[in-house]
């Protein structure tokens, strides 16, 4: 058998943390669960046993901390695949999710939804609708315009992601600010607070269709990182794959979106610690910066719902944690980009 | 293999920039295009490669329409040596020679033992394994120029294309670089370099092909086609051809610097 290298080790050290993280999760929180029922519950699903735990322990268990945890764990290492996968496409290693309107479409599609229906299943919907839409309306743009299609791209998602972020606002201003105008602002500000299992399942199937082919592509992405004209010297078709991994990013970050509202910062800063970990190949950077994305929401969910009595927002805290953090990456002496 | 270009014309709007360009580039030749800055060379190159299609005349692979190629299939044949450059992202050594492989792989597959074993004689092949895990932008000019020869190497095409292969390299890495190329070229690889030096360029090619303007001025083997006529058509400037060796090899000397320097400049 081949030796394992470096890189390969620090993978699956990530993997072995995240699932210790997911323990560690299941027993914080305002119901805290002790080890001995925790197992309890947990290998009753495998072998009936007599129970010695209260019904409500299993209910917090099951139906509220358990979904939260794998949804902060699925949204976390959606966002930033998604992340690195745009980093490698535009040849850019500021793109984020949110480059080409995923992540402003899902804010108006939820916004209106919240304006007319207040089912949490429509908003979800609608966001996830309306976020696919969004990159669609900017690739048909960008189809158009004369010049770099690269920049081309890129451009046209500013403009749309402003249009729709103009979109929201006016909804905002004619949403009932006793009620409505307050969702919608808690919506924006991103938060997996009563996550519920039809979420999960309502997302993990364009998550899954969106990262195996991220996770097989991996290797033709280093290859589109040279340009579109080296890579068709090598035999990669630049344009075909870029578009086939723009639609699985987007894909992943719409169904993230939808579920959790608005979250920056993770694809950004994820893929780049990342970097820092296994250096630029894919190969070691998509399974790295998906799990490391896994981890830190997780983290930082926690921090969320144990830290103070009433919920922080997790789009505020990744915030507070991503921009210092940014900061000491780029001005952290010895290495450049 | 052989590269066939037949009465190609390109133009980009109303600006013609080649004009009906006819050569033959066949086994083991290295043929040198020479010309000033901004006559085409590249344009000319681009259509060889695939990238550009809207011309008229012929572009021929084997005999074969390079038009009519597919994207893997020509990458099969022809390897692209790109002017060293700075990609966006630091790639250790190894990785960028490994990219040469991808045209081996299927789309979704990653390379193997066989593509990284390849990756490394290659490396070895060019007196670069020492740099294998540093990284690609941190290296010298002169060592991602031979980075990106091994990167060709592995993509096993015998038909190599590079663009200015000895810029801004100090002159030891110029005469290390050309030496390779000849070595390759000798092993039976068919070799088109574009290039900046009419010294060099007598040495180190079977054929030479003079372009100015997008047009054709001189074709065929060096001591052929250079003349002091041949530069100053192409450069505007007046040189002095000297021969050496036995005429095995010409080096020009600008003529205005020597009627003009003054005597004690030079030790008599």
């Amino acid at each position: 058998m081949r030796k394992m290298n470096r890189n390969q080790a620090v993978v699956c050290g990530l993997g072995i943390l995240l699932i210790i993280s997911i323990f560690i999760s299941i027993r914080f929180g305002r119901y805290p669960i002790p080890s001995r029922e925790l197992l309890g519950i947990l290998l009753e699903k495998l072998y009936p046993a007599e129970k010695f735990w209260p019904d409500q322990v299993e209910i917090v268990l099951l139906n509220i901390r358990l979904p939260r945890i794998l949804l902060a764990c699925l949204v976390g290492c959606c966002l930033s695949a998604a992340g690195a996968a745009y980093q490698g496409v535009f040849q850019n290693p500021m793109a984020a999710p949110d480059v080409l309107g995923a992540s402003q479409g899902a804010a108006f599609g939820a916004a209106l939804a919240i304006l007319y229906y207040r089912s949490s299943t429509f908003i979800t919907f609608s966001a996830f609708f309306f976020s696919l839409l969004t990159v669609a309306l900017v690739f048909l743009i960008s189809r158009r315009a004369r010049g770099k299609s690269l920049l081309a791209l890129v451009l046209s998602g500013i403009m749309i992601s402003s249009l729709f972020s103009a979109g929201t606002s006016f909804i905002k201003l004619v949403a009932d600010p006793t009620d409505q105008l307050p969702a919608i602002t808690y919506w924006l500000m991103g938060s997996l607070a009563g996550a519920k299992f039809s979420d999960i399942i309502f997302s993990i199937i364009p998550m899954i269709l969106g990262l195996i082919p991220l996770l097989l592509l991996r290797w033709r992405l280093n290859v589109l990182t040279l340009g579109d004209e080296e890579a068709k010297t090598m035999g990669v078709n630049a344009q075909r794959i870029r578009l086939l991994v723009i639609i699985c990013a987007t894909f992943v970050t719409a169904a993230s979106v939808s579920v959790s509202g608005m979250i920056g910062w993770v694809g950004l800063i994820i893929p780049h610690l990342a970097r820092k970990l296994v250096g630029n190949n894919f190969i070691h950077l998509m399974p790295a910066s998906m799990l490391l994305g896994a981890i830190f929401l997780l983290f930082v969910d926690n921090f969320s719902r144990n830290l103070f009595t009433t919920e922080i927002p997790l789009g505020i805290l990744t915030a507070f944690i991503g921009a210092p953090f940014f900061v000491y990456l780029i001005t952290r002496k010895g290495e450049s980009f | 293999m052989s590269i066939e270009v037949a009465n190609l014309s390109f133009s980009y709007g109303d600006r013609l920039i080649l004009d009906r360009i006819n050569f033959v580039a066949k086994d083991q030749e290295l043929l040198s295009i020479l010309g000033p800055n901004g006559t085409g060379k590249s344009t000319l190159f681009r259509c060889i490669l695939g990238l550009l299609s809207k011309y008229k005349g012929k572009a021929l692979l084997n005999g074969r329409d390079i038009r009519k190629l597919g994207i893997r299939e020509m990458a099969q044949y022809i390897a692209y040596i790109p002017q060293c450059h700075y990609p966006s992202f630091n790639y250790t050594v190894f990785d960028m020679v490994l990219m040469g492989t991808t045209v081996q792989l299927s789309t979704l597959s990653s390379p193997g033992v066989k593509q990284r074993k390849l990756a490394e004689s290659a490396l070895e092949r060019l007196g670069i394994l020492h740099l294998k895990e540093r990284g690609y932008t941190q290296i010298s000019g002169g060592e991602r120029q031979l980075v990106l020869m091994a990167r060709a190497l592995v993509q096993e095409a015998r038909i190599l294309i590079l663009d200015e292969p000895t810029a801004n390299l100090d002159f030891g890495n110029q005469i290390r670089v050309l030496t390779q190329i000849k070595s390759l070229a000798k092993e039976g690889y068919t070799i088109i370099q574009s290039t900046h030096n009419p010294d060099q360029t007598f040495l180190f090619s079977d054929k030479v092909l003079a372009m100015k303007d997008g047009k054709v001025l001189a074709l065929g083997p060096p001591c052929q086609v250079f003349s002091q006529e041949l530069i100053h058509q192409l450069y505007g400037i007046d040189v002095e051809l000297q021969s050496l060796y036995d005429d095995k090899a010409r080096v020009c000397i600008p003529k205005s610097i020597i009627e003009a320097g003054s005597p004690q400049r030079f030790c008599s």
